[in-house]
């Protein structure tokens, strides 16, 4: 019983985040694409913090499923690779390879500043100043780390839904 | 702490160990660096036996001092710690990791990083530098100044033991993980089911912080500090303002303290109830994971709204507090933090008795007492080992000793004690942050001395001097000397997953694979402030 209520409660949190059904605005996005997206995280040498607010989009404020964003355990599965941290250099390798597991069309987002441009950790000897430096930005979310709602409001611009 | 004193002294009745220092709390001593085995072996008789709070290299060669090492024990019971110092260390020392397992990956870093030879080390692989970095790179000498080794990498094969007989296999999993998790390459040894052995290769987020802030003034210092750890920001940040506080004799206010003291409670139960929820999620119990979640958001969006930061960065600065609350928000405050700790108690028997849960946790990945004594693991992975290690309760700080703390222990080591010191400390938690706010309430009425002169102070050079904090990790550790121009000459960062990382590979053999996810979300360490 105490169970029931409890699943009852938690249903009822999660906020709304405009229609974000149909599409409003134009998207470089093929159509095919502009309905769901599905993400593969990838840790470039972040502090964490950006990979913490990636988790919380899971919880039940954001339930970033609702919107048609998933994250998935495989970059087979994967159209959109959402990386965190500078690029440090131990990682690189295997940073290309999932990026090459990823299947056609593809696309890359940098989440927070550090993988924007390197952050607090430019000029460090064993990371980038980026992970566009290795890899081919389209979209970026500035932050450090980017608030949950940053990150939700940059994806579905990315898709046309805002 | 006088019996160590006299050991000290009268010790081969050599002129060579100096007392540079033996206040009330810290002693500083120096020693010949061949000295070393036999100090620490005779300090780790005493009993209450003391635990290692940090292990420094440091390249003082330009000082004519050579390679100077410095390891910092803590006496438990005397709230006493010392520092051993050894000097004029040219290109090799003597290894203490079998005597005190705990040095192991510190002694091994400092190969790396210092190109120094660690004589009689029974594992001498190298750690923090992976295979394929250039010949003789060993970026924490100060000759080396950063330039384009980064681009000379050429990833070469990890060192894996090997392990040959019928039916052994070997499960290799990562550095690229299934989930939002960060990077770190596993291999699992195993026989039909259960593990055999399990070995972990870290460092993959390495970026040489400790090298970066090298030279940097203290705030620049402090702004990188902070995002060594996202979790542990505050803690990270608070410890480092402690070690620049003690070379500038600064004494913080009592108004500070109190700020300083809530938000390292806020930090902890944000994490903890977080780690709640991480746990369940390793079992993929979602119910568990889903309440965890929630209430982590909450707390976070608290942070955000009082103190601006969901990860409370930019709050503590050398000398005090950047701001704080007055009494109508500390009333807001305390009473969205007592709903959420009313709510916390509703959900938290679903965990606790649940059956499936209690049986994939009980008696998983334990952590044997004595393992845990021999690599020095602290926080809640200790204390669920039956050690009454809390560095909030050890050493006289903050508003601790007034809140009348108690170390929360567990006796079995496994998964689900894990859970239980998490769930009690988080329930402490709030009940000193009701203490604390409302004390803060009344307190922020009249005055409001938080702000410190503190930039006109003027740091001691070339002095060593250490912060701690205990994170919701564990206790985390910050070392620092700085130069004549109060820049950073070398800073060095021990987080509790540094201390914690060693001791996981030890209590995965004889569970199955499947089991791992639970274990690594008990010990809930992160990788970024492990690598650096
Ligand atoms: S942008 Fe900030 S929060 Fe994100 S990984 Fe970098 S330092 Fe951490």
């Amino acid at each position: 019983m105490n169970l029931l209520l409890r699943k009852l409660k938690m249903g009822r949190l999660t906020e709304k985040g405009g229609n974000s059904l149909t599409n409003q605005k134009p998207s470089k996005l093929p159509s095919s694409f502009r309905q769901s997206l599905q993400a593969r995280h990838l840790d470039c040498g972040s502090c964490n913090g950006c990979d913490w607010e990636l988790t919380a989009l899971g919880n039940s404020f954001y339930d970033h499923q609702h919107l048609g964003i998933d994250f998935v355990a495989s970059p087979r599965h994967a159209d959109l690779l959402m990386c965190t941290g500078p690029g440090s250099t131990q990682l690189l390798m295997a940073a290309h390879e999932t990026y090459e597991a990823m299947p056609r069309p593809k696309w890359v987002v940098a989440v927070g500043d550090c993988a924007i441009d390197g952050g607090v950790f430019r000029g460090a000897y064993a990371c980038e100043e980026g992970i566009g430096k290795v890899l081919t930005v389209d979209v970026e979310i500035p932050g450090c780390p980017p608030k949950p709602e940053d990150i939700i409001k940059a994806l579905l611009e990315f898709m046309g839904k805002r | 702490m006088q019996g160590l004193r006299e050991y000290l002294q009268s010790y081969h009745s050599c002129p060579d160990i100096e007392i540079v220092e033996w206040e009330k709390q810290e002693g500083i001593v120096d020693v010949p660096p061949r000295d070393l085995p036999e100090i620490l072996t005779y300090c780790l008789a005493m009993r209450p036996r003391p635990i290692w709070l940090t292990h420094v290299v440091n390249d003082e060669r330009q000082l004519g001092r050579g390679f100077c090492l410095y390891l910092v024990l803590h006496f438990p019971g005397m709230d006493f710690s010392l520092t051993l110092g050894a000097k004029g260390i040219n290109d090799e020392f003597p290894s203490l990791a079998k005597i005190f397992p705990a040095l192991n990956w510190s002694e091994r870093e400092a190969q790396d990083l210092f190109g120094l030879h660690a004589v009689g080390h029974p594992d001498p692989r190298s750690l923090v530098l992976h295979p394929g970095w250039p010949k003789g790179f060993h970026p924490l000498r100060k000759d080396y100044k950063t330039g384009e080794e980064g681009k000379n990498f050429k990833r070469a094969p990890l060192v894996f033991p090997e392990m040959h007989g019928d039916g052994i296999f070997q499960v290799p999993v990562g550095p690229i993980h299934a989930g939002i998790i960060e990077p770190g390459h596993f291999r699992f040894y195993a026989i039909g089911e259960p593990v055999l052995h399990l070995e972990a290769q870290l460092f993959y987020t390495h970026k040489g912080i400790e090298k970066l802030v090298e030279g940097r003034s203290i705030e620049e210092g402090l702004r990188i500090i902070e995002r060594v750890c996202g979790v542990c920001a505050l803690s990270h940040g608070l410890a480092y303002c402690e070690a620049v506080e003690k070379l500038a004799n600064v004494k913080v206010s009592r108004s500070a303290l109190l700020w300083r003291t809530i938000l390292a409670e806020l930090e902890r139960v944000y994490n903890h109830i977080g780690d709640i929820g991480n746990m369940c999620a390793g079992v993929g119990f979602a119910i568990g994971n889903a309440n965890g979640s929630q209430s982590k958001e909450k707390l976070q969006r608290l942070n955000l709204k009082f103190f601006g930061h969901r990860f409370l960065r930019g709050m503590v600065v050398p000398g005090g507090v950047k701001s704080i609350l007055n009494s109508k928000d500390c009333q807001t405050l305390l009473s969205q933090l007592l709903e959420i700790a009313k709510d916390f108690e509703e959900w938290i028997p679903l965990l606790l008795h649940h059956d499936g849960f209690r049986q994939r946790a009980v008696t998983t990945g334990v952590l044997k007492s004595e393992s845990a004594v021999d690599m020095g693991v602290t926080g809640p992975a200790a204390r669920a080992s039956g050690i009454a290690n809390d560095w909030r309760e050890l050493h006289a700080h903050l508003l601790y000793p007034e809140l009348n703390l108690q170390s929360m222990v567990e006796q079995e080591g496994d998964c689900w004690s894990r859970l239980v010191v998490r769930v009690k400390e988080a329930r402490e938690s709030f009940r000193f942050l009701q203490t604390l706010l409302e004390e803060g309430m009344t307190e922020s009425e009249g005055k409001s001395d938080t702000s410190n002169p503190f930039s006109s102070r003027k740091l001691r050079p070339w002095q060593p001097a250490w912060g701690c904090v205990e994170s919701p990790r564990g206790t985390d550790v910050v070392w620092l000397m700085v130069d004549e121009e109060a820049k950073i000459y070398r800073c060095r960062i021990r987080s509790a997953s540094y201390a914690n990382w060693p001791a996981v590979p030890l209590t995965v053999p004889g569970n199955i694979v499947p089991d791992f996810p639970l274990i690594n979300k008990s010990f809930e360490l992160c990788y970024s402030c492990c690598d650096r």
